[in-house]
């Protein structure tokens, strides 16, 4: 297996008594989808929101590509190119696609804002991910159906050349012809290079687009890193649920 | 859908004037009506009062809406930038109050140069907008009980300041000269003239970025036609107002002097809005103030910068009051506020937040002057100008709404 763009070892992570994360492990590699799956409760968001410098680890080793950091503001995830993009979306609908995705980091010129550099990465990014859905990146994202608002979101996070990507239960509140849009985006997204993370409830989601799925139970990683291939619904399911434990891959 | 899978992401400025309109019809038919409706509202207004009264429709007349207009608009402009962020300022009126009774003391009763005494004036501006920005902001006191309690406070303030009853004639003929003189006849030719080239140029150099970006430019016809229309149109208004209106022996003519302040602090207020990163968040902010967050934005300052904005115009739009009237009382600004959110809204600008420009305050002012100026001419009684402002309001609020939910983003307001 390649060096992961990212790795996680020993990672804790406590509220006042209550253990989220007890010692965990979790690694993303370039060009794969990493699936996180795990119960209510069981920890993602607290790993993930560790992940993105919101919410720093108490202990554990943090690598990025070979190298370790330090997560403890935004601002350093960030600059590493760690991006997530959270279930509820964060875009302003009164803004169009181009404003959303310069949100935060628009293109100055002259001290004013320009236009027109901005429409032409926009429009590049999202042809890059070989999106179809959109007619003109000056839609205002309230016209946007939910599909496009998450091809939007996920065009944000990899404007700036993400390394890592992290999505947030991205198909929860699609139909299915909009699932499937998304799922080919993750696709493309990982086939790009990227590293992405991919939360999700949906295990046949999980099973139609990742290469490998970690599975969080309890604040224990009981399954790392399981290539799609070598698992199947029923024992993932029993992971999550805490009847079954992943042994290494020997039957 | 397989039409639009076929054709390139575009970036909504190509295809001929023809699409051009085409989408710009589509666009409103989905809700988007921004001042439309106001400008309807306007021209039926009109219509119906020169039918009604005789003197509506004289050039006399005609100037006295441009006055009568001028201190609602500044007001009206000053609370876009609250309301944008879905925030309100009740005390922006009494705001302009104190400091216009800080003016008058300082340039009255102290002697102090008018100039001073009017940047001592925006400063009390400023700092009363830093004041309500720190609370709603950093504290995190809804903006509506803030304003409200200094709307309050802030007539108490006057009262302090200049007295029962106070009252304080202007004396600064420079001040006084901004509602009641006018241009010479040249200077409304070379108001047309400087607003066409500013025009031409930033539509040039806008269309030479978008050449080196690469990306299309809309068909240089509408540049054009927009040039002519601020040429033409501006171009009947300066030689209407240029005609001879007295009824005396006297004559008078020119375009009054308040035009090109007000039209300068509308350009510079629109720039801010349309070109700065400080524009794009603020919308961002009424929008979506989470997101914006997490965009890295700097919500508080965001907010805070668009209350100072608020009270500091507030202050010109007291200026221009003050000089209409010809003096300060201990009520200056008391009245006018409410009608100053109302003709935002007339205008089109949402108070939910993050939809509205500036421009549609300034045509929403046109609206509620025309209301107060056409019932005044009527000699009815003032109840009914409350009630027919009133109204209008409700319903420019009411074709809001339903022109929204026609574009099915109501869900953005839920």
């Amino acid at each position: 297996m390649d060096v992961p763009v990212i790795e996680l070892t020993g990672v804790r992570k406590s509220f006042g008594p209550v253990d989220v994360l007890k010692g965990v492990n979790l690694a993303a590699y370039a060009g794969k989808v990493t699936a996180l799956v795990g119960d209510n409760g069981a920890g993602k968001s607290t790993l993930i929101k560790g992940l993105a410098g919101v919410q720093p680890y108490d202990e554990g080793v943090v690598t990025f590509e070979g190298k370790p950091v330090t997560l403890h503001t935004p601002r350093e995830a960030a600059a590493l190119g760690i991006e997530v993009v959270y279930q509820d979306l964060a875009l302003c609908e009164n803004l169009d696609i181009v404003q959303n995705m310069f949100l935060g980091r628009e293109e100055i010129s002259n001290g004013t804002l320009n236009e027109g550099t901005m429409e032409r990465e926009a429009a590049e990014t999202l042809r890059s991910l070989s999106v179809r859905t959109v007619s003109s990146v000056r839609q205002k994202v309230s016209s946007l159906s939910g599909g496009q608002r998450q091809t939007v979101a996920i065009a944000r996070s990899v404007l700036k050349k993400a390394k890592v990507v992290i999505l947030d239960e991205p198909t929860a509140a699609l139909g299915v012809a909009q699932t499937e849009q998304v799922l080919a985006l993750v696709r493309r997204l990982a086939e790009s290079g990227v590293a992405v993370i991919l939360i999700s409830h949906n295990l046949v989601d999980v099973f139609e687009v990742a290469d490998y799925v970690s599975v969080l139970y309890l604040g224990q990683m009981v399954a790392a890193s399981v290539p799609i291939a070598e698992t199947n619904n029923e024992d993932v399911i029993g992971y999550i649920t805490g009847t079954k434990s992943y042994n290494g891959g020997q039957k | 859908m397989s039409a639009l899978s076929s054709t390139p992401i575009g970036t909504g400025q190509e295809g001929s004037v023809k699409d051009q309109v085409k989408a710009y019809i589509a666009n409103v038919r989905n809700g988007n009506m921004g001042s439309l409706p106001a400008i309807g509202g306007f021209l039926v207004l009109s219509i119906l009062f020169s039918f009604l009264n005789p003197y509506f429709l004289t050039k006399l007349n005609f100037a006295n809406l441009f006055t009568q207009a001028a201190t609602l608009m500044m007001l009206a402009m000053a609370l876009v930038f609250v309301i944008l962020i879905a925030e309100i300022d009740l005390s922006a009126g009494v705001t302009s109050g104190v400091a216009m009774a800080v003016f008058v003391l300082l340039v009255n009763t102290m002697h102090v140069n008018w100039i001073l005494g009017l940047l001592a004036a925006l400063a009390t501006g400023l700092a009363i907008g830093s004041f309500i920005g720190y609370f709603v902001a950093r504290v995190g006191v809804p903006s509506f009980v803030v304003t409200l309690g200094l709307f309050l406070g802030f007539q108490g303030l006057q009262l302090v300041l200049l007295g029962d009853g106070g009252l304080y004639r202007i004396e600064t003929p420079q001040i006084l000269s901004i509602m009641n003189d006018n241009l010479p006849i040249w200077g409304g030719w070379l108001m047309i003239v400087v607003a066409v080239i500013v025009s031409l140029v930033t539509s040039l150099l806008d269309r030479r970025r978008r050449t080196i970006a690469g990306v299309a430019n809309r068909h240089v016809t509408l540049m054009w036609i927009r040039i002519a229309a601020i040429a033409i149109g501006g171009g009947v208004v300066v030689f209407i107002l240029n005609l001879d209106r007295s009824v005396s022996i006297l004559p008078i003519s020119g375009v009054p002097i308040v035009v090109p302040i007000a039209l300068v602090l509308l350009w510079a207020g629109t720039f801010l809005l349309d070109r700065t990163r400080f524009g794009r968040h603020l919308y961002a902010v009424g929008g979506n103030p989470e997101a914006a967050r997490r965009a890295g934005i700097k919500v508080a300052s965001v907010r805070i910068v668009a209350f100072i904005l608020c009270s500091t115009l507030s202050v010109v739009s007291g200026v221009f009051d003050a000089s209409r009237i010809g003096s300060v009382d201990s009520g200056a600004g008391k009245a006018i506020v409410l009608s100053g959110v109302a003709a935002a809204v007339v205008g089109g600008v949402s108070l939910f937040g993050g939809r509205g420009r500036l421009v549609h305050a300034a045509i929403g002012a046109f609206v509620i002057a025309v209301i107060d100026n056409g019932l005044g001419l009527l000699g009815l009684p003032a109840g009914v100008n409350f009630l027919v402002t009133g109204g209008v309001l409700i319903l420019a609020a009411t074709v809001d709404a339903v022109s929204r939910k026609r574009g099915g983003t109501q869900l953005s307001r839920l």
